[in-house]
C-alpha cells in the first residue's frame, strides 16, 4: 500500500510521446508509408463526401479519374498545364539549389510573356516567321533574365535580402502589364487574342494539337536542366555555393559571378515560359497570364528536392488534383471551395507522409502508463 | 561519501548509432569525478540525458537516493543537476547578473529585484574568489571570465551536482589551475563535480574517480591513485598504445614562406593580426600556439589569400624552383593556384569550409580540382578513384566514396580532408586545430602524416591548441597573443609555462580593447602595467 502511493507520488513518468529522427529509411517502407497515405487520404475523403454531400465517393473518385484521364484531348490539356509549371519548377531548380530563394518567377514569367506579346503585335506583319521565332525568343529570355538580375546583382554585391527583392519585382512586372494594356487597348485587363486571324507568331499544329510544342520544349528543358545541375562544372558550383559560401570561397569559386550567372539562367527559363505560355497557348498577356504558377512552382520544386525529374511528379499531381476538382465542382454542382477540400485532403496526406518517412514517434511505455495513472 | 546520483542501465540512441548502451555509474557527493572517453564514446550525451537535454530510451536515473525522470533542463535544475556546456550559453548584451536570471521565475512574483539577485552573485563570487562584477557586461569578458559565469549561473540556482563539459578546452594552463582550485573548494562544500575531459594530465591532478567510457559503453571505474596516464588511454582506446610523438630531425630547411608586417582588419573595424612577421621553412613543422581566438585563422586565412590584408602587408612564396620570390598578397585563392604555389590548407572549420557536408568523399576531392580542363562537364572518373584511394590508405570508415560526409564521424571527416590535401603534393601544408575532436588513434594517425610531409620537404604550419602536442612536435613554436606575434621559441627547448606566459602576454590592445589574455599572469609581464 505504501509502496504504492510512493510510486504515484513520484515523478517518474516518461514522457507520452517522442519525436526522434530517422537516420536514413528503406525503399520498401518509403514506398509502403507513401501508399499507405493515399488509402488514407481517400477513406477521409471518403468520409468527408458521404457527411458533406451524400454522394457517393467512388462516383467522386472515378470523376476525378476521368478529368484526366477521360478523353485523350483531356489528358493533353493536362500536360499542357503540367508543362507550363514544370517549366517553371525547372527555371527555379538552379536557383533554389544554390539557397537563393527566388520567389520571382511570376513575375519572370510574366515579363517573358509580355516580351513575346509585344514582339507578335508589332513585329508579326514586319519580320518572316521563322526570325519573328527567334526575336521572341531572345526577347523572352532576356525580359526573364533582367527581371532576375537586379536581385541577384544586388545581392551578390551588397547581400540584399533576395526575398523581398524577388517578391517585390513581381508586382513591378504586373503593373508593367497592367499599364500597357490599358495604353494599347484602353481600359482592358488583357491585350485580347493577338493576331486572332493571321495565327503570326502562334506555334504551328504538331500531332494534331496547338500545344504539342510546348510540351515538347519542357520536357527537353527537364532533361537539359537535370544534366547541367548533376554533371557540369557549373553545376558543381551551384551546389557547392548553396552549401557554404566559406567553402566556395576555399574553394576559389567566384561567388560573385555564379550567383548573377545563375539567376540570369533562372529568369532567362523563366521569361522562356512566359513565351511558351503566350505564343503557344494564351495568345495574349494579361496580368493573370502566369495565373500563379510563379508560386506554385515554388512547392513544386522545394518537394521535389530541385531533382527536376520528381518535379514532373509532383507537377503532374497538382494539375491532376485541380482539373478533378474543376471536374466534380462541375459534374455534380458543388460549391468549388469543397471540390477544394476534397482535393486539398489528398494533398495534405501525401505531403503529410514525409514526416513519418524522416521521423519515427515513440509513445510511452505501457506498462509505465499503467503505473503512472494509479 | 553518499551516492549523489546513481546511474542504471542507461541506453541511448540516435538512428543506427548507439550513444550510450546499458550504462551504470555512480557520482558521488564531495567528490570529483572524471568522466574520460574518446570524442565519440558517449560521455556528452550520459551528462545530456543528466540535465534533461536528452530522454533515455531505457534505463533508470536515482538522485539522492529516489528514482527520477528528468524530461528538461527545469527537471534537471529542481534536481540540483547543473551542466557547464562546452560551448557557452551567454547573451552577449547582457550583465553577468541578467544572464543568471535568465529564465527563472524570480523571487517575487511581477517583480525583478536586480539588487538581491547581485548581492547574491557577488555572494557566490566571494565564496570562491571568482573575479566577475554582477553588472558586467559578458560582451566585456575574457573566455575564462563567460566560463566562471556559467559556473556561477548554476551555483545561483542552487545546483549541487557540477557537470563540466570540457570546461579548460579553451583555457590557458594557468587558467585552467585556477578552475581546478575552485572545483576542488566546490568538492569541500560536499558538492558533486563531474569533469568530461581527454586530457589526461589533467584527469590525474583533479580528479579523485575515473570512469571510462568507449565506444558507447561503459569500461570501469579507478580511483585516480591507482592510475597512470599510460593505463588510463588503455582502458580508453581499448589496447596498448605509446604516447610519444616522433619529431624527426630537419633536413634541407630552404625558406618556402615569408611574412612580413602582416596586418589584417576585422569586420568589425577592429584589427585582428598586428604586424606579423616570421619565416616558414621547408622541411620543418612550425607549430602556432595561442589561446582561440588571438587571430590563428586569420593568420591562415590572409596566408591562403581569402582574406584581403591590409596596405603595406607582405606573403612572399619562395618556389623551389625559381630564385625570385612571388608576393601572395592581393591575390585570390585561384590566382595563387594558377601561379603553381602548392599551398594545401586544412581549415578549422572542416565541414562548413574545407568540405562540402552533403557531398560524398568522390566530389569532395575535386573541390579544389573540379575546374581543369576546358570541358563543360566535370570529370567524376579520377576524383572517385582518389577518394577510393584516401579511402584505403588512411582507412576512412564510411559505406561508399558517395555517401555523404556530414554523417561520417569527426575522426573520419578530418581523414578526408587532410587526404584530399596532401594528395594535392603540397609545398606548404597549413593546418589549423587538425585534430581536434579526435581520438587518440587518429590524432596519432595524423601527427605521423605531418611528419611525412616535412620528410618530404613540405612547410608545414601546425596551429594547435595542446601544448604538449605542439612541444613534441614542432621544430618552432610562434606564440599569438592579441593579433600580435609575443614570440617564437624553438619547440626543443619550449616549456609549457613559458609558452603559457607568452600566450597572455598582452593584457590591453592600444585601441583600449579589452583582450582575452586576462588573468592574473599579466601582472608579471610587461602588459600588466597597462593592467590598472
Amino acid at each position: 500500500m505504501n509502496k504504492a502511493i510512493e510510486v504515484g507520488k513520484s515523478e517518474h513518468r516518461e514522457p507520452f510521446l517522442r519525436i526522434a529522427r530517422r537516420d536514413g529509411t528503406s525503399h520498401g517502407r518509403k514506398i509502403g508509408v507513401r501508399a499507405a497515405s493515399i488509402v488514407i487520404a481517400l477513406i477521409l475523403d471518403a468520409l468527408f463526401i458521404v457527411v458533406v454531400t451524400g454522394l457517393n465517393p467512388l462516383a467522386v473518385y472515378a470523376e476525378i479519374f476521368k478529368a484526366t484521364f477521360g478523353t485523350s484531348l483531356r489528358f493533353m490539356w493536362m500536360l499542357r498545364d503540367m508543362a507550363a509549371l514544370l517549366c517553371i519548377g525547372v527555371a527555379l531548380a538552379p536557383a533554389f539549389k544554390m539557397r537563393f530563394w527566388n520567389i520571382g518567377a511570376e513575375g519572370q514569367v510574366l515579363m517573358g510573356g509580355f516580351a513575346t506579346a509585344m514582339c507578335m503585335m508589332f513585329l508579326g506583319q514586319k519580320l518572316p516567321t521563322p526570325v519573328l521565332f527567334l526575336v521572341m525568343v531572345i526577347a523572352s529570355l532576356a525580359a526573364g533574365a533582367l527581371w532576375s538580375f537586379f536581385p541577384a546583382f544586388f545581392k551578390a554585391n551588397w547581400n540584399t535580402n533576395e526575398t523581398l527583392f524577388t517578391l517585390m519585382m513581381n508586382y513591378v512586372a504586373i503593373q508593367i502589364v497592367a499599364y500597357a494594356t490599358n495604353i494599347l487597348r484602353g481600359q482592358a485587363s488583357s491585350l485580347g487574342t493577338i493576331n486572332m486571324g493571321s495565327k503570326i507568331g502562334w506555334f504551328p499544329k504538331l500531332l494534331g494539337y496547338d500545344f504539342t510544342l510546348n510540351i515538347l520544349i519542357v520536357a527537353v528543358l527537364t532533361v537539359a536542366m537535370y544534366i547541367y545541375l548533376k554533371y557540369t562544372k557549373h553545376g558543381y558550383e551551384i551546389s557547392v555555393v548553396g552549401e557554404s559560401e566559406k567553402t566556395a570561397k576555399y574553394a576559389g569559386i567566384d561567388v560573385k559571378r555564379v550567383t548573377i550567372r545563375t539567376l540570369l539562367l533562372s529568369g532567362a527559363i523563366c521569361g522562356l515560359c512566359g513565351f511558351i505560355i503566350v505564343a503557344g497557348n494564351k495568345h495574349t498577356i494579361s496580368t493573370n497570364t502566369a495565373g500563379g504558377d510563379g508560386f506554385t512552382a515554388i512547392i513544386v520544386a522545394w518537394l521535389a528536392k530541385f531533382n527536376t525529374f520528381y518535379m514532373a511528379l509532383i507537377s503532374f499531381l497538382l494539375v491532376f488534383l485541380e482539373k478533378g476538382a474543376g471536374q466534380i465542382a462541375s459534374t455534380y454542382g458543388l460549391n468549388e471551395y469543397i471540390a477544394d477540400i476534397i482535393s486539398g485532403i489528398i494533398l495534405f496526406c501525401i505531403l503529410g507522409s514525409e514526416f513519418f518517412l524522416n521521423y519515427r514517434m515513440i509513445f510511452r511505455h505501457k506498462e509505465e502508463k499503467g503505473g503512472g495513472v494509479k | 561519501m553518499e551516492d549523489a546520483i546513481r546511474l542504471v542501465g542507461i541506453t541511448k540512441t540516435f538512428g543506427e548509432i548507439r550513444a550510450n548502451r546499458d550504462i551504470s555509474l555512480t557520482i558521488r557527493r564531495g567528490e570529483i569525478l572524471s568522466l574520460l572517453g574518446e570524442n565519440g564514446s558517449g560521455k556528452t550525451t550520459l551528462m545530456n540525458i543528466l540535465s534533461g537535454i536528452y530522454f533515455p530510451d531505457a534505463g533508470q536515473v536515482f538522485v539522492g537516493g529516489r528514482e527520477v525522470t528528468i524530461a528538461s533542463p527545469k527537471d534537471a535544475f529542481d534536481l540540483g543537476i547543473g551542466m557547464i556546456h562546452q560551448h557557452f550559453k551567454l547573451v552577449d548584451v547582457f550583465t553577468a547578473a541578467e544572464n543568471i536570471i535568465l529564465g527563472l521565475p524570480g523571487e517575487r512574483r511581477g517583480r525583478l529585484d536586480m539588487k538581491a539577485v547581485e548581492e547574491k552573485v557577488r555572494r557566490i563570487c566571494d565564496r570562491y574568489g571568482f573575479d566577475i562584477e554582477p553588472d558586467q557586461k559578458v560582451y566585456e569578458m575574457t573566455v575564462s571570465q563567460k566560463q566562471t559565469l556559467e559556473i556561477v549561473k548554476v551555483l545561483y540556482r542552487g545546483a549541487d551536482i557540477l557537470i563540466l563539459d570540457e570546461p579548460t578546452a579553451v583555457l590557458t594552463p594557468q587558467e585552467t589551475e585556477k578552475l581546478f582550485a575552485v572545483m576542488r573548494e566546490m568538492k569541500k562544500d560536499g558538492r558533486a563535480v563531474v569533469i568530461i575531459t581527454h586530457k589526461l594530465h589533467e584527469v590525474l591532478s583533479v580528479s579523485d574517480r575515473v570512469s571510462i567510457l568507449r565506444k558507447g559503453e561503459y569500461i570501469g571505474t579507478v580511483d585516480t591513485k591507482d592510475a597512470t596516464e599510460l593505463s588510463l588511454t588503455e582502458m580508453m582506446v581499448g589496447k596498448k598504445v605509446t604516447l610519444d610523438i616522433e619529431r624527426p630531425e630537419p633536413e634541407n630547411r630552404v625558406k618556402r614562406i615569408e611574412v612580413k608586417n602582416l596586418n589584417v582588419m576585422g569586420p568589425e573595424g577592429v584589427p585582428v593580426l598586428k604586424d606579423i612577421s616570421f619565416e616558414a621553412y621547408g622541411g620543418e613543422i612550425l607549430g602556432i600556439a595561442g589561446i582561440s581566438g588571438c587571430g590563428q585563422k586569420e593568420l591562415l586565412e590572409a596566408v591562403a589569400g581569402l582574406t584581403i590584408p591590409m596596405a603595406g602587408s607582405s606573403v612572399e612564396y619562395f618556389p623551389p624552383d625559381a630564385d625570385k620570390p612571388e608576393q601572395l598578397v592581393g591575390r585570390s585563392p585561384r590566382e595563387i593556384k594558377d601561379m603553381g604555389v602548392h599551398l594545401s590548407f586544412v581549415p578549422e572549420d572542416r565541414l562548413g569550409m574545407g568540405l562540402v557536408a552533403s557531398m560524398g568523399m568522390a566530389d569532395n576531392m575535386m573541390l579544389k580540382s573540379y575546374e581543369k580542363g576546358s570541358s563543360f562537364f566535370i570529370e567524376k572518373k579520377a576524383p572517385r578513384e582518389l577518394a577510393e584511394a584516401v579511402k584505403d590508405e588512411l582507412a576512412v570508415v564510411t559505406p561508399s566514396v558517395g555517401y555523404p560526409v556530414r554523417r561520417l564521424s569527426g575522426g573520419n571527416v578530418q581523414k578526408v580532408l587532410v587526404g584530399r590535401e596532401i594528395a594535392a603534393a603540397p609545398s606548404v601544408l597549413m593546418t589549423a586545430y587538425a585534430v581536434r575532436g579526435l581520438d587518440i588513434g587518429t590524432s596519432y594517425q595524423i601527427y605521423h602524416l605531418l611528419n611525412e610531409q616535412k620528410k618530404k620537404g613540405v612547410a608545414v604550419i601546425y596551429v594547435g591548441e595542446d601544448l604538449d602536442v605542439l612541444i613534441d612536435l614542432c621544430d618552432r613554436i610562434l606564440v599569438l597573443c592579441a593579433g600580435q606575434v609575443t614570440g617564437i621559441v624553438d619547440g626543443r627547448e619550449a616549456t609549457k609555462e613559458g609558452i603559457g606566459l607568452l600566450m597572455t602576454k598582452i593584457a590591453r590592445t592600444d585601441d583600449g580593447h579589452r583582450h582575452l589574455g586576462h588573468a592574473d599572469t599579466t601582472e608579471t609581464t610587461e602588459g600588466g602595467a597597462a593592467h590598472e
